[in-house]
């Protein structure tokens, strides 16, 4: 079952100008459910703007973007906002959690927008952490865990509003090898145990092993798309 | 959740939320004091002149007020004596009978306000017996006066001494009378103390020969209450009988234009004053808006509405309002407290000139619980202004940019 699905995708920068720029060049793309996807490409070629628009973070010049049966190029802004809240979890490659709020409440946080009864919010943000090892850690703020804890709490995060699918933007470029291996066992571990969807950009050859499925980006275009036996 | 979100947000920069929070309290503080003291000193000015003389509601026979002549005198019938003491909201009320006079002793003359009263109640409305500084106050069936200080030093008189005074009675016939002073009253303000001659309402309706007819009842209100409002209502119940009821500000209009002008002297320093801490909230605002432009993506990329986020922000600008406001307040009211009990007396020459505007150069605070609610919502409102910006920046963010910043 498809949970993305991109057809004739196009974002051009400086549209009106003599030098158009096309991050994303007529690009399809059907993503199932419970795939572990890995974008990759040199710097530049489309990978984040890809990701950016299938987020419904940002809007394509052209095509579709159909998830969970929307359009969502056609939804407008605070529709959009809320159907990231529902469908979409995000990980960003600085962890970006929030700095004032401890590890369950970073988590909680989107369940609190989702307005999830505070109990049941306090039980599943309990066990996310402790299914991304940091179940001792639940009350410490961003800036007294490491990177790659931090990385973990954004996983949690992610997880926590019960998403289609994850949209990873370069998760491990902060991590240590170490962190980020661990990292990479956790997504794999949700993949597998829960059919989590991950979809993720990386520039990282030790993540890209790990992917099932490798999309390769050139100039905005897929070059490759390849099924691959991963660990 | 969002209420410690917010809370926590405005700690995160704990020396820019104190300076912000300490420039709001600055303004609140200097904003009380300074309009706790101008409300003060107009309420000094009030209690001087209102309290201690006109009454808060003077009831005349219609046309008095326009030609103050023993002519336009009245006899009080029981319909609006009924009226005066069924008001709830009337304290008490004196009658007083009240012309001029030239007043005279050896080769000295001079011109006053001759005032006839029923001394116990004039005593318990305005407290005249506790001005005497020297002899003694007025008894019912006295046939002595009470003169008032300044004047009868322009006399060179004193207790025991005789005035006489010379006048025009009712329907033209000659008013004289000769008077021991019985005692010397102090008034601070000047133009009551400079002028003033009280004697029992027997004696100056026989000096004026005007049988028992008054010139007015002065009205005093209980606390609290709005004269012009009680004015209303006795006019209201007083139908067509051939009265008027005139409230001190009808009264004293060159009073309250005094009040109105000074007074709005002090609101535009008070809103000079805010605007400053305005700008200096807004410059905390616009670091705080540039510094978590992509923390704000984050939130809005996760599935947080704009509204919501602004909310937030408006949160945290009203809580750094709040708690300097509050902090403003809680050290403002024992210094108001303590210049309320213990006014600041201006003395030497500031004190002439304060006195011969006919101002009392004692300056109490006033412990008005709406000065606080005023300056407390003057901060809000400001607060609710000053987010409008943030509200305008992040309705409009887009959370792709923000992200990249």
């Amino acid at each position: 079952m498809a949970v993305l699905e991109i057809s004739n995708l196009k974002k051009t920068y400086n549209e009106e100008s003599d030098f158009p720029v096309r991050a994303v060049n007529d690009v399809d793309l059907i993503i199932e459910k419970g795939e572990f996807t890995a974008i990759v490409g040199p710097s530049g070629s489309g990978k984040s703007t890809l990701l950016n628009i299938m987020g419904g973070l940002d809007h394509p010049t052209a095509g579709k973007v159909i998830i969970d049966g929307n359009d969502i190029s056609e939804l407008r802004e605070n529709q959009l906002i809320d159907f990231r809240l529902h469908h979409i979890g995000f990980v960003f490659q600085s962890y970006n959690l929030i700095p004032v709020l401890t590890a369950r409440e970073n988590v909680s946080f989107v369940m609190v927008l989702q307005k999830t009864p505070k109990q049941e919010r306090d039980h599943r943000a309990s066990s996310l952490l402790t299914e991304v090892g940091l179940g001792d850690r639940m009350d410490s703020r961003p800036s007294e865990l490491s990177g790659g804890q931090q990385q973990r709490v954004a996983i949690a995060r992610a997880l926590a509003s019960r998403p289609d699918f994850i949209l990873a933007d370069e998760p491990t470029a902060n991590l240590d090898s170490k962190s980020a291996g661990h990292l990479m066992d956790i997504m794999l571990k949700l993949n597998r145990e829960e059919h989590m969807t991950f979809v993720f950009s990386t520039h990282d050859s030790r993540v890209i092993e790990r992917a099932r499925r490798v999309i390769t980006l050139v100039d905005g275009k897929i070059v490759s798309d390849i099924q691959q036996n991963a660990s | 959740m969002q209420l410690i979100f917010a809370w926590r947000n405005i700690w995160r920069n704990k020396r820019r939320t104190l300076i912000t929070a300490a420039s709001i309290f600055t303004a609140v503080i200097l904003a009380l004091l300074m309009r706790s003291a101008q409300l003060g000193a107009y309420q000094r000015m009030i209690d001087n002149v209102v309290s201690f003389y006109t009454g808060h509601i003077q009831l005349h026979a219609v046309g008095y007020w326009d030609e103050k002549t023993l002519d336009n005198s009245f006899i009080p019938n029981d319909s609006v004596i009924a009226i005066l003491n069924g008001h709830k909201d009337i304290r008490s009320w004196v009658p007083r009978l009240e012309s001029f006079a030239l007043t005279s002793s050896q080769d000295l003359s001079e011109g006053s306000l001759v005032v006839g009263i029923d001394p116990e109640a004039e005593d318990r409305l305005t407290r005249l017996g506790q001005k005497v500084v020297s002899g003694k106050y007025l008894g019912t069936n006295d046939n002595g006066i009470l003169v008032s200080e300044g004047l009868a030093q322009k006399m060179q008189v004193g207790a025991g001494d005789t005035l006489v005074l010379l006048g025009q009675g009712y329907h033209g016939v000659t008013a004289a009378g000769k008077y021991m002073v019985k005692g010397l009253v102090h008034f601070s303000a000047p133009s009551l103390n400079d002028g003033m001659i009280y004697l029992t309402i027997a004696e100056a309706q026989t000096l004026y020969g005007t049988g028992n007819r008054l010139t007015s009842i002065a009205i005093s209100v209980k606390p609290n209450v709005d004269a012009t409002l009680v004015a209303n209502e006795l006019r209201n119940e007083a139908g067509t009988l051939p009265f008027e009821f005139f409230d001190w500000k009808q009264m004293l209009p060159e009073m309250v234009q005094l009040i109105e002008v000074d007074s709005a002297g002090g609101v535009i320093v008070i809103s000079i004053l805010y605007m400053i801490i305005a700008f200096g909230i807004f410059g905390t605002v616009l670091m705080m808006l540039a510094e978590r432009q992509h923390e704000f993506g984050i939130l809005v990329s996760i599935g947080m509405k704009k509204v919501k986020l602004a909310s937030v922000v408006m949160l945290e600008i009203l809580m750094i309002a709040f708690t300097g406001t509050i902090a403003g307040i809680v050290a403002g009211i024992p210094i108001i407290a303590y210049f309320h009990y213990n006014p600041i007396q201006i003395t030497g020459e500031m004190a002439k000139a304060y006195e011969s505007f006919g101002i009392e150069a004692v300056f109490p605070f006033s412990n008005d619980i709406s000065i606080f609610f005023t300056q407390a919502t003057i901060v809000f409102v400001l607060s609710l202004l000053l987010s409008i910006y943030p509200w305008f920046r992040i309705l409009n963010l887009k959370a792709i940019e923000a992200l990249k910043s």
